[in-house]
């Protein structure tokens, strides 16, 4: 027998008291009609509403509707020590957890001083882990783009080598999502014996793949034909609307955080930042982006490479290293606000920190999540095209929910 | 009904067995569950429909709309804005219909049950929940294990209602 | 490279209340009263000198019931210069109003709205002021210090 703790009242009005529609029909012209793409949709970016005001089939009007997964992450950091607030952050944007905890640690590093001390073995191993699942994260956009338009292969090739990944990344720290691993002033574990030998087999196995991917997707006449010239983005409405990461990069703008701010061990290495050039249609349109993410994926491999040359040569593993050598006991920063961004797979994830000095709990952290500013961009792009074509744009933006509403 | 299939077709094609193990063979064997996956939990779940530990052999095929499914997984953070919306598709499956409440969050509130004001303690104060699977997020083959405890339980079931069964229950152990 | 003295002296020129520096936040902070904000936004995103064209960040803060204040932090960047700059301001804890900047910054217009839902600091002149984390019958602003949440929602309690 089902479990009987039900305590939902029904009323008649709940759903339109809780989320009122914006576009209303007593102003509807003859030809126009509203239609609600609502939370529960067959793909996979997760709860978001979209209220459209189409006129046939060209959509004159998008409203998009967010907050059903509104998990109160502020709440929690305002009460919680620094240290236990990792977990939370691991859960704003699920499909790109160690990137996510890279740049909180690093923050919270820098409030404390003790930035310029991690031993460098931690941040290539960091720089590692963060570039392997930046692999996990372009490899989901692209696959379920490609889901999206209705190509359902690509989607579970990418499943099948991103379980690599996940295998890889849950030797090394336990958990297949959700990791936990990158501690304020270190890591959890170290990298298990034998971790880059099974790095450089995954990197040398899927380059082909990728290949293969690029060669079914990306350069198939129907994609091309479906996403070229479709929501085309200019750089000055892009850097108005703040839009960063590789929807920046796809109207044309080389600005990637890791090369501007140059945070961690990217300095040392060697890679280079893909642009829109309008290949297939016009700068900024969504074939663009899903391109600069594919080129993207590429530049990773190059990186893990490096990330593994470094390990295994001048940062070898040895008998007294300690990966939670300085982490500190209590994390008791200096009273100071502090802002700290870098670059996640999806844009600039930013933390703004109010300390007070006295206590090991912020007073104040928010997250700026890049999903939530580039979602932000979707009305002014989605004007005057079909109703295909509006998922064919949601799709390019990648977003995430969970980052969207934290 | 194990081997049920091989050892009866030997026999001219007939298969003799009780009315209550047929209808709950074949409403375990292809059960479709709906698409409803809210936050990290859907991934995993989207995993286990691929092909490293799919979901298709079971008989469960994703199904977008609520009126076409048979099982409602509920995976990820159930949220007060959310709930209003997860009675709606609950209510407009047919009967019969189970829920599997997947991960922590839809368990009872997860990470988030102590300074989430927005987040529901566990999706079975909105609607009745058949089987619940622990993790955060729980491994693909944890929910291949919630999938088969609700067969299990589908096995148990009965055509008759429950009055009348318990009735003719305890005339047999009366007459035994 | 500029810096802070070039855009604090920007800033002072077209300020009518006088405005204050704060050298120990991460980036640099200057402190502006309330009505100013809309002039100084737009001044520092089209003067040549500074050109910050990108709002990454707008925070809200709550000081407390002693404090009686609640603050508002914007963030922004400058892509061409590669130059950060905060700007602070205060505003009243019982009637927390402030000009909009989304004529500015288009993206301020989703981040005042979450200030809005979180904190109940409303935004003058913005296009479209309305709940979006939240459901539009939610009661109380959740981020303020003293904050305590409805017992009921629909029937469902919402403490554990």
């Amino acid at each position: 027998m089902p479990t009987d703790r039900v305590q939902y009242q029904f009323k008649e009005d709940n759903l339109l008291q809780s989320e009122p529609n914006s576009l209303k029909t007593e102003e509807l012209k003859a030809e126009e009609m509203i239609m609600n793409l609502g939370p529960q949709h067959p793909s996979t970016h997760g709860v978001l509403r979209l209220e459209v005001l189409m006129e046939g089939e060209i959509v004159n009007k998008v409203v998009p509707h967010i907050g059903y997964l509104h998990r109160c992450f502020e709440k929690h950091a305002e009460n919680l020590p620094f240290n236990q607030i990792i977990p939370f952050v691991d859960r704003c944007d699920y499909v790109t957890s160690m990137n996510n905890e890279h740049i909180f640690a690093m923050g919270v590093e820098r409030m404390l001083g003790i930035e310029k001390q991690i031993p460098k073995r931690v941040e290539y191993i960091r720089v590692l882990v963060s570039e392997l699942n930046r692999i996990a994260s372009h490899l989901i956009a692209i696959g379920a783009y490609g889901m999206d338009m209705g190509s359902f292969t690509p989607f579970f090739w990418i499943m099948r080598d991103r379980e690599h990944i996940l295998r890889l990344l849950e030797w090394a720290s336990g958990a297949r999502l959700l990791y936990n691993y990158i501690w304020v002033g270190g890591l959890y574990y170290d990298v298990p014996i034998g971790f880059e030998e099974r790095c450089r087999e995954f990197v040398r196995y899927f380059r082909p793949k990728l290949k293969e991917l690029e060669v079914v997707l990306v350069e198939n006449k129907i994609f091309i034909e479906r996403t070229a010239n479709v929501g085309v983005l200019p750089l000055d409405l892009a850097i108005n609307c703040g839009v960063t990461g590789p929807m920046l990069r796809a109207s044309g703008l080389r600005f990637d955080l890791r090369k501007v701010d140059g945070y961690s061990v990217y300095p040392e290495l060697e890679f280079s930042v893909p642009i829109g050039e309008g290949k297939m249609g016009k700068t900024g349109d969504c074939w663009d982006r899903t391109w600069v993410r594919l080129e993207e994926i590429y530049q990773s491999l190059h990186l893990v490479e490096q990330c593994i040359d470094h390990l295994e040569g001048n940062h070898k593993r040895t008998r007294e290293f300690d990966p939670q050598a300085m982490v500190p006991k209590k994390i008791r920063p200096p009273k100071q606000d502090l802002y700290v961004r870098g670059e996640m797979p999806k844009g600039e994830l930013g933390f703004f920190f109010r300390a007070d000095g006295k206590s090991d709990v912020p007073l104040r952290c928010k997250c700026r999540s890049a999903s939530f500013v580039n979602l932000s961009v979707l009305p002014e792009i989605a004007k005057g095209v079909l109703v295909a074509d509006l998922i064919a744009i949601l799709g390019s933006i990648d977003i995430v929910l969970g980052e969207v509403d934290r | 009904m194990k081997g049920l299939l091989d050892k009866q077709f030997e026999h001219g094609g007939v298969i003799i067995t009780r009315l209550d193990d047929l209808i709950n063979w074949a409403r375990l064997s292809s059960m479709f569950p709906m698409t409803f996956g809210i936050a990290c939990c859907a991934f995993e779940f989207m995993v286990t429909g691929t092909t490293v530990y799919d979901m298709d052999r079971f008989g469960m095929a994703p199904r977008a709309s609520p009126r076409q499914a048979d099982v409602m997984i509920v995976a990820g953070t159930v949220t007060f804005k959310m709930a209003d919306r997860i009675r709606r598709l609950y209510e407009q499956m047919a009967e019969p219909r189970y829920v599997i409440s997947m991960g922590s969050c839809s368990n009872c509130g997860g990470p988030y049950w102590q300074h989430g004001y927005h987040v529901v303690k566990g999706v079975d104060r909105i609607i009745p929940v058949d089987v619940y699977v622990p993790g955060c997020p729980p491994r693909p083959e944890a929910l291949i294990g919630g999938f088969l405890k609700l067969q299990e339980k589908i096995r148990s079931e009965s055509l008759m209602a429950p009055a009348v069964l318990q009735k003719i229950m305890k005339k047999e152990k009366s007459n035994a | 490279m500029r810096d802070h003295d070039h855009f604090f002296s920007v800033v002072n020129a077209v300020c009518k209340v006088e405005v204050r520096r704060d050298d120990a936040t991460t980036p640099k902070t200057i402190i502006v009263s309330a009505e100013d904000i809309p002039a100084v936004c737009s001044l520092l995103q089209s003067d040549p000198s500074c050109y910050f064209d990108m709002l990454s960040c707008v925070t809200g803060l709550d000081n407390g019931l002693d404090a009686g204040t609640m603050e508002v932090v914007y963030n922004l960047y400058s892509i061409p210069f590669n130059a950060h700059l905060m700007i602070r301001t205060t505003v009243p804890r019982d009637n927390p109003e402030l000009p909009s900047v989304s004529g500015v910054y288009k993206t301020a217009e989703w981040h005042e709205r979450e200030v809005f839902d979180l904190y109940g600091i409303r935004f003058t002149g913005h296009p479209d002021l309305r709940r979006i984390l939240l459901p539009a019958d939610w009661e109380g602003y959740p981020l303020r210090k003293d904050y305590k949440h409805q017992e009921y929602y629909r029937g469902v309690r919402v403490e554990y």
